[in-house]
């Protein structure tokens, strides 16, 4: 799809609030595993940042949002320890692609006069409590009921759940173990540039391919990092954007977990090498009034190698598939046409189920992400565009970002960017 | 009171108020494989569920289906999750398209059954049966007992079917 393909493309329009909200503040914690705090207190810590970065305090945010998978802190002990005063709030179950639907619902809110800011939060113990690879507590848990047909199989972690998809998109496209492996390659090197990072280190193709095999077809060096972590995004009026320390990430058009049929066991619904994607693209492009190639910069979660990979191929980067290819030729690093998480994401940053790609987009959009560049005497980061190892991970002239966020292969969320020009 | 058993120190449990699952794996204790049929589309369906997935109708009756198929993509895990597989590795996981249905009711919906790939004696397979197991693989369901009233249906080789040359296999090997 090109931009000029795209009907009713007016990037000027109201329509489906496109351009009308805009994250204005983001924050972290460190990455890090060995974590000696609660997910309360990680969420305090990330929110604090996030807030600051927004110039924003306590009496600006009145809406909070949270997902987990029983493994966090709700809003309502978070906000009490902020003292923040609540007009809305909601934790959701769920993990990855919870980011982007949770930045619909919060417009949504703020559109329906229920609040004005609300701030976002992800906070986990992904390494030290519950084990976002699924072993320790989760993977003894009684078997219940519509869980049997799964787990009793020893059908249970993300990369198992997720292996036929995988594996059939091999069989249908050709597509081969060293072309995926080339996202971790290029997200290894984004993380390089990036001192938040928890894997600093590049691999090349043959690290990943002769690591451990997982389960085929993931090596180890195909799955991503858990991590201790707490992350936030705080998403306003663009207009009250404006008044923030930090330009607007101007939001264009978002889809939330969007589904192939069948969601209660989509594998009954094939091709089972075409993802949720396919069906979120329909939404996600007409809804910016913008296509693929108007994008500089994307986030396709990358809780593997070839979650990345499917996403990039279904929202229409590359012909159907041509994933493999795409994900390979160079495209995706930092000095190509169209570089892939950063920040060095999943694999590489740390385990946050979506957020932190979100965040290095909105960073991207502003031209200031944090990498090893010199900061000069006005305090102003000097960006070399030199992507050496240890060297800058800013992409020139960013102008849209796309985030792909993944849950499994049935369902995904996803969000276009764009600088604001007012 | 709920269905309840050990399998592999697995403890597995179908409460009383489940009555798809709690029939669909009586029916497998009995060595029958049955899946719900809706009245109105006179489509099957699996796993259980409680209105057709076509039309929304709740009204279904369970049907004997024969359990034999081919396998449509897999799952062959080598670094263990839970615990109660941690000596079973390599084990595979297979999801196999059922003959019944296979195409219906649009060119890429399958009755996609999933179970793991077991000897005709219903024991896990040797890591040298799994190197011959791949996508096209022709296979048959059986059943494990958990308790006297619950069976998990797994998948074998079909070894009356004809079997492809060779089946497709994650190639670095």
């Amino acid at each position: 799809m090109t931009l000029s393909s795209v009907s009713e493309h007016e990037v000027t329009s109201n329509r489906y609030l496109r351009g009308k909200y805009s994250i204005c503040g983001v924050g972290e914690t460190t990455y890090r595993r060995g974590s000696t705090e609660s997910t309360r207190s990680l969420a305090t810590w990330a929110i604090s940042n996030a807030m600051k970065d927004a110039g924003m305090d306590s009496g600006d945010i009145d809406g909070m949002l949270s997902y987990s998978g029983n493994d966090s802190t709700f809003a309502p002990w978070v906000a009490g320890d902020l003292g923040i005063r609540l007009n809305f709030y909601m934790d959701v179950h769920g993990g990855g692609s919870s980011t982007e639907a949770l930045i619909g619902i919060a417009m949504g809110v703020i559109e329906a006069g229920m609040c004005k800011t609300v701030a976002i939060y992800r906070a986990m113990n992904g390494y030290s409590a519950v084990r976002i690879g699924g072993t320790g507590a989760r993977s003894a848990a009684p078997i219940l009921g519509d869980q049997i047909h799964h787990r009793a199989y020893g059908w249970q972690s993300a990369g198992q759940m997720f292996a036929p998809t995988f594996l059939r998109h091999m069989y249908d496209y050709g597509t081969t173990p060293e072309q995926v492996a080339a996202v971790k390659v290029a997200h290894s090197k984004h993380a390089s540039n990036n001192p938040k990072a928890f894997y600093k280190q590049r691999y090349t193709i043959e690290d990943v391919v002769s690591s451990r095999i997982i389960c085929k077809p993931l090596h180890l060096l195909d799955c991503c990092v858990e991590t201790d972590n707490a992350t936030c995004i705080i998403v306003t009026r663009t207009e009250r954007a404006r008044d923030c320390p930090n330009p607007p990430a101007v939001i264009q058009s978002v889809v939330g977990r969007c589904c192939k049929p069948r969601a209660d066991m989509h594998y009954q619904h094939g091709p089972i090498s075409t993802v949720a994607g396919h069906y979120a693209k329909d939404i996600l492009w007409s809804n910016a009034g913008l296509g693929p190639e108007d994008i500089d910069v994307t986030g396709s979660y990358d809780a593997f190698t070839f979650t990345t990979m499917l996403q990039l191929e279904d929202y229409g980067f590359c012909k159907k598939g041509e994933g493999g290819e795409y994900v390979s030729d160079g495209t995706i690093e930092l000095g190509g046409r169209r570089p892939n998480n950063t920040s060095g994401g999943h694999l590489c940053e740390g385990y946050t189920h979506g957020m932190n790609m979100v965040i290095e987009n909105t960073r991207q959009l502003r031209g200031n992400v944090d990498d090893s560049c010199p900061i000069n005497e006005d305090g102003v980061r000097e960006h070399t565009y030199n992507y050496e190892e240890g060297g800058c991970r800013q992409v020139k002239n960013v102008e849209v970002t796309a985030n792909l966020g993944w849950a499994m292969p049935g369902t995904g969320s996803a969000m276009v960017m764009a600088k604001d020009h007012k | 009171m709920p269905i309840q058993g050990d399998y592999m120190g697995m403890m597995l449990t179908i409460e009383d108020l489940d009555q798809e699952n709690r029939d669909f794996f009586k029916y497998c204790s009995k060595k029958e494989f049955r899946l719900q049929r809706g009245k109105k589309s006179g489509l099957l369906r699996y796993p259980p569920t409680t209105a057709c997935p076509w039309t929304g109708d709740r009204e279904s009756e369970w049907v004997p289906v024969e359990g034999r198929g081919t396998v449509h993509s897999y799952v062959e895990v080598h670094h263990p999750i839970q615990p109660a597989f941690k000596d079973k590795v390599p084990y595979m996981i297979i999801l196999a398209d059922l003959d019944m249905q296979k195409g219906q009711p649009t060119e890429h919906e399958a009755l996609r059954v999933a179970g793991n790939l077991m000897t005709e004696d219903g024991e896990f397979v040797s890591a040298e049966t799994i190197k011959t197991v791949g996508i096209g693989t022709r296979v048959k369901l059986l059943y494990v007992d958990v308790t006297d009233e619950f069976a998990l249906p797994h998948w074998t080789i079909d070894k009356e079917a004809e079997q492809p040359q060779k089946p497709w296999r994650y190639p670095e090997e």
